[in-house]
């Protein structure tokens, strides 16, 4: 592995590791929110429980992203020195922005988790109210600045130089509203999806089934509007995407040869040499009428891109189909849900359904991180969009493979220990929460 | 709009050396603590750090991003000439951080919480002795962007005794103002007494680890005392510190009012950082060969300046306030923290 690939390993792990911490860290609030809310409405004791049950997880996985938002923050100029000294000036706004709202954050957590019984009561549930907020803003100033990256705006770059700044542009660049939806409703969904999985599956086992059946309740029906939703904000950002990232649409969709009446591809194994995607399902004229909303405008393929110029297509590719594969499953539980809900109550006592929401449990996530891969990889080789690559902005400091190494055993241990505290957390909500045994 | 945003980078060093080495402070005193007296020590500082402890950090992430949005070329300076010391004091921040979290948030309570005890201490002790090595090493002259080899380009930047001794003096500061911090939290007289003991044990160490930071400045022909005493600032404040620490020991002795001893702590640390920080501005970075990363000089684009200014004015509204009553309201009823 050489020095160049070992950076970007470590950022792809350090942001991979850092995007479920901090989805969970701004969805969870909400969920306790509303809980808490039912707490205090129906002084049902149970919701209470619920509050405290998750909002230890919360404190858990907020402290763990923290800390590891505070090494990217710090990773950016470790790896990318010669990105920041540019970049820096330019999509710093929202950074900043992200440094307040961050900061109320955890100002909020600290009146939330310690305040219990020592204010007014609808005060310490505002605070709860509060961290969800701000950790939300902090995500799409974060996704905002992201999404610079992949639609360059706020500056005039003359021969190499990067003149008349603007990070007000920069910040509202042309892709910030799409990509923090997205991301935004996938963080729903995956940490709907996740807590709903547990909760179904501790209902499955009959533990403490009251407790788990209402959490469920609640996680449920978040995951199920965001899973909705996805599939409509993931067609603004293919639109977005086609318009601005051709290279990157090719790339996801395969598409090797631009022509009219461009072909949907799904599934298949690209080959790039061959120039053909082998076993794919091919639907006719599905990507013109998905990018330009008729069936024959063409949709430019990568022929038109210089070579030098392509991103990797079967990565780019493969996780495409992940992302988009696993929200078509996602939508397809939602439906029996709220068809559950609305016209089969008898659904809701069936065990095939809580099946499978267990079955969704990791999916969430499993397509953010495959929807990251395709933002990411997909926008290679230039770590700014058309103005540099990412080979020009990595550090000169050789050995970048060993720090890989190390981020990548400390990870793999946090990730192991904070697993086995949520099991430590699940196993004893019996003695923990337990205040009606069976019901 | 630039002095706003120094002023606020100033102030976000300042503020994460009172509160966050307050913070670090605490496992630094846990280490130092007698194993009898460790579980009474560790029940005082979470309840007197719990509920602030996340707030206590993000100072440095404001330092952060004001130093990489409008001071980009210092940002990406250090960060390649100190990507060592900078990657290892991240670990520790990694480390404590959720050592800390977990020893409180694990449901079953076993022999993981001295694993987490041991992450917690250590790396209290590693993550302040890595900043006061980078602090050291940002002024000591030493990184030299032009060299070609390894050694030279990303080890010899920041390992030598300057920094080393630097790095000491910071542990010992720190756990110095967690120990004065502390003595406002206890209950009974007897942990009063002990921690009065431990606050003037770690001033005495941040005077000997001073004395040495002079000595190793010394040595390798770094002109610190120059620095600090060729100008008036830097002689008043200093001698403001000493003073106001020989009034610190006689109210420490005579267990005067435990508020006045807080501030006259953390006067004294702000005046060291005064007078070391004043001499060199706006020059933050000496590099070797006598050239100057300045904060004036290297600078972003005005608009950008003023963008983060604006930024920074408009969070502290919102910040300043909430962190405040947040503080307040857990000082006014102490120790019911659950």
């Amino acid at each position: 592995m050489d020095d160049f690939i070992a950076a970007r390993s470590q950022m792809a792990l350090s942001l991979g590791f850092h995007i479920v911490f901090s989805c969970i860290g701004m969805v969870m609030p909400f969920f306790m929110a509303v809980a808490h809310f039912y707490w205090l409405r129906t002084n049902d004791v149970v919701y209470r429980n619920i509050t405290k049950a998750w909002s230890k997880g919360v404190a858990i996985f907020f402290a763990t992203g923290a800390v590891s938002g505070t090494v990217l923050s710090f990773e950016l100029g470790l790896l990318w020195p010669e990105f920041m000294k540019h970049a820096g000036p330019i999509f710093g706004m929202p950074f900043s922005l992200e440094g307040t709202a961050f900061f109320i954050e955890a100002i909020a957590l600290g009146f939330f988790l310690y305040g219990w019984g020592r204010f007014n009561k609808w005060f310490h549930w505002f605070t709860g109210v509060v961290v969800g907020v701000s950790g939300l803003v902090s995500g799409i100033l974060v996704v905002a600045a992201n999404a610079w990256m992949n639609s360059p705006a706020g500056f005039d770059y003359v021969n190499g130089q990067y003149l008349n700044i603007d990070p007000i542009k920069a910040m509202f660049n042309d892709a910030w509203f799409s990509q923090a939806l997205h991301m935004c409703i996938a963080a729903f969904a995956a940490t709907g999806f996740a807590v709903a999985g547990i909760h179904a599956l501790m209902i499955l086992k009959k533990k403490n089934v009251r407790f788990h059946m209402q959490s469920f309740r609640i996680a449920a029906v978040f995951a199920c509007i965001a899973a909705l939703m996805q599939p409509l904000s993931g067609d603004i950002s293919a639109k977005d995407v086609a318009k601005r990232q051709p290279a990157k649409l090719a790339a996801m969709e395969a598409h090797f040869h631009t022509e009219a009446a461009a072909p949907l591809i799904v599934g298949g194994i690209p080959d790039s040499k061959a120039k053909e995607v082998k076993y794919a399902l091919k639907l006719p004229g599905m990507l013109s009428f998905m990018v330009h909303g008729d069936f024959q405008t063409p949709v430019t393929g990568l022929d038109r891109i210089p070579e030098q110029d392509q991103p990797p297509v079967a990565i780019t590719h493969y996780a495409f189909q992940v992302m988009v594969g696993l929200g078509m499953l996602m939508l397809a539980i939602s439906l029996c849900y709220f068809v559950a809900i609305w016209k089969k109550r008898s659904w809701l006592q069936n065990n095939w359904l809580l099946r499978l929401f267990v079955l969704a449990t990791p999916m969430g996530f499993v397509a953010v991180e495959a929807g990251w891969t395709v933002t990411e990889v997909g926008r290679q080789p230039w770590i700014i969009n058309g103005i540099m690559r990412t080979a020009d902005a990595v550090t000169p400091m050789p050995g970048i493979v060993y720090s890989f190494y190390i981020f990548t055993a400390v990870y793999i241990s946090l990730s192991l220990i904070v697993t086995f505290l949520l099991y430590r957390q699940i196993k004893m909500v019996d003695k923990l929460y337990d205040v009606s045994p069976s019901v | 709009m630039i002095y706003v945003v120094i002023a606020f980078l100033w102030a976000a060093i300042l503020l994460y050396i009172l509160l966050g080495g307050a913070d670090f402070g605490a496992g630094i005193i846990e280490l130092f603590t007698s194993n009898k007296n460790k579980q009474y020590t560790r029940t005082t500082m979470y309840q007197a750090i719990g509920p602030v402890w996340e707030a206590n950090h993000m100072w440095l992430i404001i330092a952060i991003v004001v130093l990489f949005v409008g001071f980009p070329e210092i940002y990406t300076t250090v960060s390649t000439h100190l990507h060592i010391p900078l990657v290892i004091m991240l670990f520790g921040i990694i480390a404590r951080g959720t050592a800390f979290t977990f020893r409180h948030y694990d449901a079953v309570v076993d022999n993981m919480q001295k694993v987490y005890n041991k992450i917690f201490v250590y790396s209290s002790f590693v993550t302040p002795f890595f900043l006061g090595v980078i602090a050291a090493s940002a002024v000591s002259g030493r990184i030299d962007t032009g060299a070609r080899d390894f050694l030279s380009a990303y080890i010899f930047s920041w390992l030598n005794w300057f920094s080393i001794t630097v790095g000491f003096f910071t542990v010992a500061i720190c756990g110095y103002l967690a120990a004065i911090f502390i003595i406002g939290e206890t209950k009974d007289d007897n942990s009063r007494i002990r921690f009065i003991r431990k606050a003037k044990q770690m001033n005495v160490a941040a005077v000997v680890f001073g004395a040495l930071v002079f000595w190793a400045a010394h040595s390798e022909d770094i002109p610190l005392d120059e620095w600090l005493f060729d100008n008036a600032i830097g002689v008043i404040a200093l001698t403001a510190a000493i003073l106001s620490l020989v009034l610190l020991w006689y109210l420490l002795l005579q267990r005067g009012k435990v508020y006045i001893i807080r501030v006259l702590a953390g006067f004294q640390v702000t005046m060291i950082l005064l007078a070391i920080t004043l001499r060199h501005y706006p020059n933050i970075v000496i590099l070797k060969g006598g050239q100057y990363l300045s904060l004036m000089e290297h600078a972003g684009q005005e608009k950008t300046i003023w963008s983060l200014g604006i930024a920074l004015l408009l969070g502290s509204i919102f910040i300043l306030p909430a962190l405040f009553y947040l503080i307040y309201s857990f000082q006014k009823n102490k120790g019911e923290v659950h």
